[in-house]
C-alpha cells in the first residue's frame, strides 16, 4: 500500500534517551477517521508529533499519501491541545481562522479579500460566525476548540491532525466538531485524534489506534474496542475504569 | 519654549531628537513580539550580552556593531544550549548567561582604562550622538522596520501557534534567530539614547502599553511605535531641561504612560474592571431584591 494516507514504518521515540514510543508501523486508507487512545504517558501525543517530524525521532520512515512530508506539509492541519496556546494573544476570531490561509499563501504574499471570505464561511460551518470580531481569549473552551477547527477548514488539507480536542469541551461542541470530522471522512480527507475520554471512542471513530510505548492494537473500532485487547494497553487501570462506568 | 528653542536651533538636539525616535519606534516595534513571545527576560540577556563585543570591537578598532551582533546571538544561541541540553530552565540559563557576558563586557572595558565610554554605553547619553550615529539608527530602523513588514505574517502566526507554523513547514527555528538577530541590532541603536542598562524598558514597556489597548495585533504595533516616540520626546525633554540622563527621562515617562494605561484603559485597565464588577454585583443584588 505505497499510496496509504499515512504510512509510518518502526517508528521510534525518546526523551533524554528514555524511550516514549517503540517499534510503532501502520499504514493508514484515505477517507478514515482514526481515534489514537491509549493510557495516561503511553505517548499518544508524542506519536502524533513524531509523525509531523515536530520532535525528532530515533528512527522511522513516515510518509503521506506516497511522499515525504516535506513535499505535503501544506496539505497537513494541525490543531494543537489548548494549553499550548496564549489566549490573551492580541488576535481576533476572524483572524484567527484566516491563519488557516496561511500555508497556501506562501512567503510575503499578504491575506486578500479571497482568503477573508473562505475563513468566514468555515467560521459559519462551526456556528461561530456572530463571534467574529471578538478576541478569542472571550469564548468558551468549546467555542475556542470550533474556531480552531474552521484555522484548519481554511486550509483545505488532506490531513488533520488533532491533539485532545475535547478537553475543556462542551457537549454541543463536542457534537458539532465530530460532525464536521465526520464530513471531512465522508470528502475523502483523512483525520487523526488524539482522544483519551474511551466512553465516546466507539461513535466517532472508525478506526482505533491503540497504543501504550508500542502499538498494541490497530484496526476497525469493532476489533479493537474489546475488552480483552483494550485490556492489554490499560492493565491495571482498566478494572478501575470499569467500574467508573465505562462500558465497552 | 526653551526645549522648542533648542531643537530649531542647535544640530546636536536635533540629533538626539531624531535618534530618540527612531530607537523609541524600532524598540516599540520589535518588543510587541517579544513580549508575546515571552521573552523579555530575553530582552533583557542580549542588551547586556552586547557589552563584550563592543568592548571588543573598540579594542580592534572596528565598527562596534559587529562585535556586538556576534557577542548577542552566540549568547543567544548558548542560552538555547545550556537549556536544552540539561535540566536548567529557561529562565535560569538566561540568568547565567547574560550576566557572565555582561561581566566579561566589564572586565574588557576596565582593562580598556576608559571609565566614561563604559558610563555611556551603560546609560546612554544622546545629547552627544554623532552624524554617523544617528545615519546607522536610521539603517536599523529601515531594516528592522522592513524584515517586520515583510515578514510580519510569518512572526504573526509564529508567534501565536509555534506547533502549527511547524507542521505546515514554517522554519520557526530560522524566524526565532532572525528575530534575535533584529532584537541584536535594535539594542546596539540604543546603545546611545538609553544605554545597555535601560533598553529592556524600551522593548517591554510602549509595547505592554499597547497591549492593554488593543485585541489586533497590527494596531499593538502601531500604539507600541507611537508610545516609544512619545517616551523619547517626552525623555528627551525632561533630560535637556533638567539635565538628567537621558536613558532614565525616557524609560521613566515610558512607564508613567503605561500606568496611565493600567488604570485608564477602557477594556483592560482597572478603574474600567472595577467599575464593571459593582455594576454586576448590583445588578445581580438589584435582582435578588425584585424575586
Amino acid at each position: 500500500m505505497s499510496t496509504a494516507a499515512i504510512s509510518v514504518e518502526h517508528l521510534h521515540v525518546s526523551y533524554n534517551g528514555v524511550e516514549a514510543i517503540r517499534d510503532v508501523s501502520f499504514d493508514l486508507g484515505t477517507g478514515n477517521l482514526v481515534g489514537i487512545i491509549g493510557p495516561n504517558g503511553a505517548g499518544k501525543s508524542t506519536l502524533l508529533k513524531a509523525m509531523l517530524h515536530l520532535i525528532p525521532r530515533d528512527r522511522g520512515e513516515i510518509s503521506f499519501l506516497g511522499q515525504s512530508i516535506k513535499a505535503l506539509r501544506k496539505q497537513i492541519a494541525y490543531v494543537p491541545q489548548r494549553s499550548e496556546i496564549d489566549w490573551n494573544f492580541p488576535i481576533t476570531v476572524l483572524d484567527t481562522v484566516l491563519l488557516g490561509t496561511y500555508p497556501t499563501l506562501g512567503w510575503f504574499r499578504r491575506p486578500g479579500k479571497r482568503q477573508r471570505e473562505r475563513a468566514y464561511s468555515c467560521l459559519e460551518q462551526v456556528g461561530m460566525a456572530d463571534f467574529q470580531n471578538r478576541q478569542i481569549g472571550e469564548l468558551s473552551g468549546g467555542q475556542q476548540q470550533r474556531v480552531f477547527l474552521a484555522r484548519a477548514l481554511a486550509q483545505q488539507p488532506e490531513l488533520f491532525f488533532l491533539d485532545e480536542p475535547f478537553v475543556g469541551v462542551d457537549l454541543t461542541s463536542e457534537q458539532t466538531i465530530i460532525a464536521i470530522l465526520k464530513e471531512q471522512q465522508a470528502n475523502g480527507k483523512t483525520v487523526v485524534v488524539v482522544h483519551h475520554d474511551l466512553s465516546k471512542a466507539n461513535d466517532y471513530f472508525n478506526k482505533l489506534l491503540l497504543i501504550n510505548r508500542e502499538l498494541v492494537s490497530f484496526g476497525e473500532v469493532q476489533d479493537v474496542f474489546r475488552p480483552e485487547i483494550m485490556s492489554q494497553a490499560y492493565r491495571g487501570e482498566f478494572s478501575f475504569m470499569r467500574e467508573l462506568g465505562v462500558s465497552i | 519654549m526653551e526645549f522648542i528653542h533648542a531643537v530649531l536651533n542647535y544640530g546636536f538636539m536635533q540629533k538626539a531628537l531624531i535618534t530618540a525616535v527612531m530607537v523609541g519606534m524600532i524598540c516599540g516595534v520589535i518588543g510587541c513580539f517579544i513580549i508575546l513571545r515571552g521573552m523579555a527576560l530575553m530582552g533583557d540577556a542580549i542588551s547586556h550580552a552586547v557589552l563584550p563585543g563592543v568592548a571588543i570591537s573598540y579594542m580592534l578598532g572596528i565598527n562596534f556593531f559587529i562585535g556586538a551582533v556576534i557577542t548577542g546571538v552566540l549568547t543567544a544561541i548558548g542560552i538555547g544550549f545550556v537549556s536544552q541540553n540539561s535540566r536548567i530552565k529557561h529562565d535560569v540559563s538566561i540568568g547565567i548567561m547574560f550576566t557572565f557576558a555582561f561581566a566579561i563586557g566589564i572586565i574588557l572595558i576596565t582593562m580598556m582604562k576608559s571609565s566614561t565610554d563604559l558610563y555611556h554605553i551603560l546609560f546612554g547619553n544622546v545629547l552627544a550622538v554623532r552624524p554617523s550615529e544617528m545615519w546607522f539608527t536610521l539603517i536599523i530602523g529601515v531594516i528592522v522596520v522592513g524584515c517586520i513588514y515583510l515578514f510580519y505574517k510569518e512572526l504573526l502566526i509564529s508567534t501565536f501557534d509555534a506547533t502549527m507554523s511547524a507542521a505546515y513547514g514554517l522554519p520557526v527555528r530560522f524566524i526565532h534567530y532572525l528575530l534575535m538577530t533584529l532584537l541584536t541590532m535594535v539594542t546596539v541603536a540604543s546603545l546611545q539614547t538609553v544605554g545597555i542598562i535601560l533598553v529592556v524598558a524600551m522593548l517591554i514597556t510602549p509595547a505592554a502599553t499597547a497591549y492593554l489597548l488593543t485585541d489586533r495585533l497590527w494596531v499593538m504595533l502601531y500604539l507600541s511605535a507611537l508610545f516609544g516616540m512619545l517616551a523619547a520626546v517626552g525623555g528627551l525633554y525632561f533630560s535637556y531641561v533638567y539635565n538628567l540622563a537621558s536613558g532614565a527621562t525616557i524609560v521613566v515617562t515610558s512607564t508613567v504612560m503605561f500606568f496611565l494605561v493600567f488604570v485608564f484603559s477602557p477594556k483592560q485597565g482597572m478603574l474600567m474592571k472595577s467599575i464593571r464588577k459593582r455594576q454586576q454585583r448590583e445588578r445581580v443584588r438589584g435582582q435578588a431584591l425584585n424575586q
